[in-house]
């Protein structure tokens, strides 16, 4: 007991001319192991990551990762081209419509398939309305694991109406498969035009609510301001991409750097940030559903009628109605999916910018109708890379906003 | 010949052992051993600059003598274009020099490289396995060898299309 107290007035001992050289002498001071998951609320999936302290600051943190690995890049090795598209979905279950696309695109450029002018702006309609729902997802959770719960029920009102229109677009909220290798599965309804048009009406002023809430919103900034600061170059080293990339200042965007699909034809800004911390990467996210808002006007007013599937019968399948009443297509239906089709030996890697960041397929074929070796350069997996270098020195609470920063979903991160 | 290896040619010469340009996309493979210089310079050099780390890949060709091929693919933000660098390793000596000291992304990505090939990396910080469980030792998954129904403990599930009585 005579120790403990010893020990208690040597703590509050300051030497008044320097508050500072305030130290702990004979406190036991040690590192302290703390497991933060797998299952905890805030970290979006099944993520495990053991936690060095002193005190409450962040010495080292060790991702565990692979809970929800499925060996999704094994199961394409068995497959045909065709047959992996509803396993993408399951990739980002959050956002399938933008794997899907950067699983197809990957395909196309490996056969050498140019889409059709129409299949582009529906592909690209449908991108962007996916990035507008995945940021909402992100700004509605992020705001939840902060302590902003207002912000999650007016983001999931809004991501609703998209989801529906994704029900009504292809029968499915989430995992919709509906892009096609050389096209889309199905066109546009008069009712999906209406209802699209209707809600890009509706949602800028929705942005600008979200916003209302967070941008004078102490807590919110003292929590995101400063917070996971990472450089430029340290970002591009760890092979970061998407807002995580760009709210460091660097502009790489690949709908701008390798433009594909109907985004050279519309106007559209890449926001980028300065200082490289949560808020800029929060910033950058809500300018880009303004821009993606744009993006799809721009593409509502240039479409024009046309087919909507690539025509190369040895690839890309015959229309439905065409199945079920002529003999050729149902053969060409068939052995599509019963044998794939004949790829060309050779290997390609395509990289989609997706809301989370660069979502690439790297292909390698040896002819045959499945791939010798599917490599998915998943955008959450990278993130998680530099969680160490990005979380050191902040206090545990900030682990948390940092995982949400990269927007980061489990069944992409561990595939 | 592409100006970019060209480039590596000029200062690292015999270096390529072989070069593929297909459908827009740069293929160098290089010998292992000056596996992490080229990398060096094309990080480095002024007139490349591939600073950004896209992925980390491997592919297993079990008939080839030289069995397996990691692939680094690295991009210049400042020059926008890519680059596919890739080299190849023998199953009885399948190790590569870390790249982790040049990309720091190449961490992970090694990792998991080593998790789903068992190629083994040379100076890695952390080389343990990332998706699969710690103590799993039944291989590695992505091996053309390795089954797609799994090895080990998985091999007494019972398959629904077999008899099973």
């Amino acid at each position: 007991m005579a120790q403990f107290e010893d020990q208690r007035t040597t703590v509050y001992k300051v030497d008044p001319e320097h508050p500072e050289s305030e130290t702990l002498p004979t406190l036991r001071t040690e590192e302290l192991l703390l497991n933060m998951g797998p299952q905890h609320p805030s970290t979006h999936g099944v993520l495990k990551v053991i936690l060095e302290l002193e005190g409450e600051r962040l010495v080292k943190s060790t991702p565990v990762m692979g809970f929800l690995h499925r060996g999704v890049e094994k199961l394409a090795e068995e497959g045909t081209y065709h047959q992996f598209i509803p396993h993408t979905d399951r990739l980002d279950y959050v956002c399938a419509m933008y794997n899907n696309f950067a699983y197809c695109r990957a395909v196309e450029k490996l056969m050498n398939i140019t889409v059709p002018d129409r299949a582009e702006y529906l592909r690209t309609i449908v991108a962007e309305v996916q990035r507008i729902i995945g940021h909402q997802f992100w700004l509605g959770t992020q705001a939840l694991d902060i302590g902003a719960m207002t912000v999650f029920f007016y983001c999931f009102r809004d991501r609703e109406i998209l989801l529906d229109w994704f029900d009504e677009l292809c029968g499915a909220r989430l995992t919709t498969s509906w892009y096609r290798i050389g096209g889309v599965e199905r066109d546009f309804t008069p009712s999906l035009f209406a209802k699209l048009k209707q809600f890009l009406d509706y949602f800028p002023p929705k942005i600008d609510e979200y916003v209302i809430f967070l941008e004078k919103n102490r807590i919110w900034l003292a929590r995101t301001k400063g917070v996971a600061v990472i450089s430029a170059e340290d970002a591009l080293s760890f092979g970061l991409s998407g807002p995580t990339l760009r709210g460091s200042g660097v502009d790489y965007d690949l709908r701008k750097y390798e433009p594909y699909s109907a985004y050279p034809k519309c106007e559209f800004s890449v926001p980028v940030g300065k200082n490289g911390d949560t808020y800029d990467r929060y910033w950058i996210r809500v300018q880009e559903m303004y821009e993606s808002v744009k993006i799809i006007h721009q593409c509502l007013e240039q479409i024009q009628d046309g087919p909507i599937m690539a025509d190369v019968p040895s690839v890309t399948l015959p229309p439905k109605e065409r199945v079920f009443t002529n003999l050729e297509s149902m053969i060409q239906q068939f052995k599509l999916f019963s044998q794939g089709f004949n790829a060309p030996p050779g290997e390609i890697y395509c990289g989609t910018e997706a809301h989370k960041g660069e979502l690439g397929f790297y292909i390698v074929s040896t002819g045959g109708g499945k791939p010798y070796r599917l490599k998915i350069r998943a955008p959450s997996f990278i993130h998680m890379g530099a969680f160490d270098h990005m979380s050191k020195g902040y206090m545990i609470a900030d682990a948390v906003t940092i995982f949400g920063t990269y927007d980061i979903v489990m069944g992409e991160c561990d595939r | 010949m592409n100006h970019l290896t060209k480039r590596i040619e000029d200062t690292f010469p015999g270096a390529c052992t072989k070069v593929v340009e297909w459908r827009g996309d740069l293929a160098v493979t290089v010998k292992p051993e000056t596996l992490r210089d080229v990398a060096r310079f094309l990080r480095d050099d002024p007139a490349m600059r591939f600073d950004y780390i896209v992925h980390v890949s491997s592919v297993d060709w079990p008939d080839d003598e030289e069995r397996f091929e990691v692939v680094y693919e690295v991009y210049s933000i400042r020059t926008r274009q890519r680059i596919r660098l890739k080299t190849r390793v023998p199953e009885s000596d399948c190790i590569v020099d870390s790249l982790t000291d040049i990309w720091k992304g190449a961490d992970f990505m090694e990792r998991e490289v080593y998790d789903m090939m068992g190629i083994r990396f040379r100076n890695h910080p952390d080389l343990r396995r990332i998706l699969m469980p710690d103590e799993y030792d039944e291989g590695y998954p992505l091996r053309k060898d390795f089954p797609l129904r799994g090895k080990g403990w998985r091999d007494t599930f019972e398959f629904l299309d077999e008899p099973t009585r």
